[in-house]
């Protein structure tokens, strides 16, 4: 499974967001390869992600991709995101 | 490495009362002061938050201010400006009380620096630790130990 953590710049807060995910995945056991991207490359990049974490501010501007667009509220709350994350894959 | 990236004067109270893009100059400013960045780098922050909104309040209270890597950054670091009095960013997140600036000179030589300290931040009790404590050792000690 492919999943996008994006932020404005794809350095920064989305690192930070990929960092957690790939933890929270890991813990749960789901095998998936985590990229952390710029908005501007997660809408037009060529392989679709099945999965986009994203800051609730941004996810307007993301609106009309095929993912699956999740909102992460704290990004440093690996409750959140694992119940977020469980809810997507179930 | 987290505590090669906070510099000698990067973690600091702000005294005065001040608003969100106030905030974030000064959380720049402490990167300027360790010689992280020139001053063309708050221009590209600002530009960011500008363009698009308050996104890097990335936490409750909490927030991360950057710009993408390269101009106006002369080494990767961060920084931590602890406002006295929060201010509102438009972030659902609101108030921000802990400003954070990063900078990166590339696109991945800071991977492993933000996934330590995203650990701190994730630790249990660690956030809440951080935006009570008045005491910037203990702060200090407690990002980069």
């Amino acid at each position: 499974m492919k999943v996008y953590a994006v932020c404005g710049a794809g350095i920064g807060t989305s690192v930070l967001l990929k960092s957690n995910a790939d933890r929270v995945l890991a813990a749960m056991g789901v095998e998936a390869e985590v990229q952390a991207v710029s908005i501007a490359d997660a809408i037009s990049a060529e392989s679709l992600a099945q999965i986009v974490l994203i800051t609730p501010e941004l996810q307007e501007q993301i609106k009309g991709i095929r993912s699956q667009v999740i909102p992460i509220d704290n990004i440093f709350n690996l409750e959140e995101i694992e119940q977020k994350l469980t809810a997507a894959l179930s | 490495m987290l505590a090669q990236a906070f510099g000698p004067n990067s973690i600091a109270h702000h005294l005065e009362v001040t608003d969100w893009e106030g905030a974030i100059s000064s959380a720049v400013a402490l990167l300027e002061t360790d010689l992280r960045v020139t001053s063309e780098y708050l221009a590209e922050v600002l530009a960011i938050n500008q363009k698009l909104g308050p996104y890097f309040v990335v936490a409750p209270g909490i927030a991360i201010a950057h710009a993408a890597p390269g101009i106006g950054v002369l080494e990767t670091g961060m920084a931590l400006l602890r406002l006295e009095e929060s201010v509102v960013s438009g972030s659902n997140n609101d108030p921000v009380r802990l400003v954070f600036a990063f900078c990166a000179v590339d696109s991945d030589s800071h991977i492993e620096l933000l996934a330590s300290f995203a650990q701190v931040m994730s630790a249990e009790g660690n956030m809440n630790r951080l935006l009570n404590e008045p005491d910037l050792t203990i702060i200090r000690n407690l990002l980069t130990s």
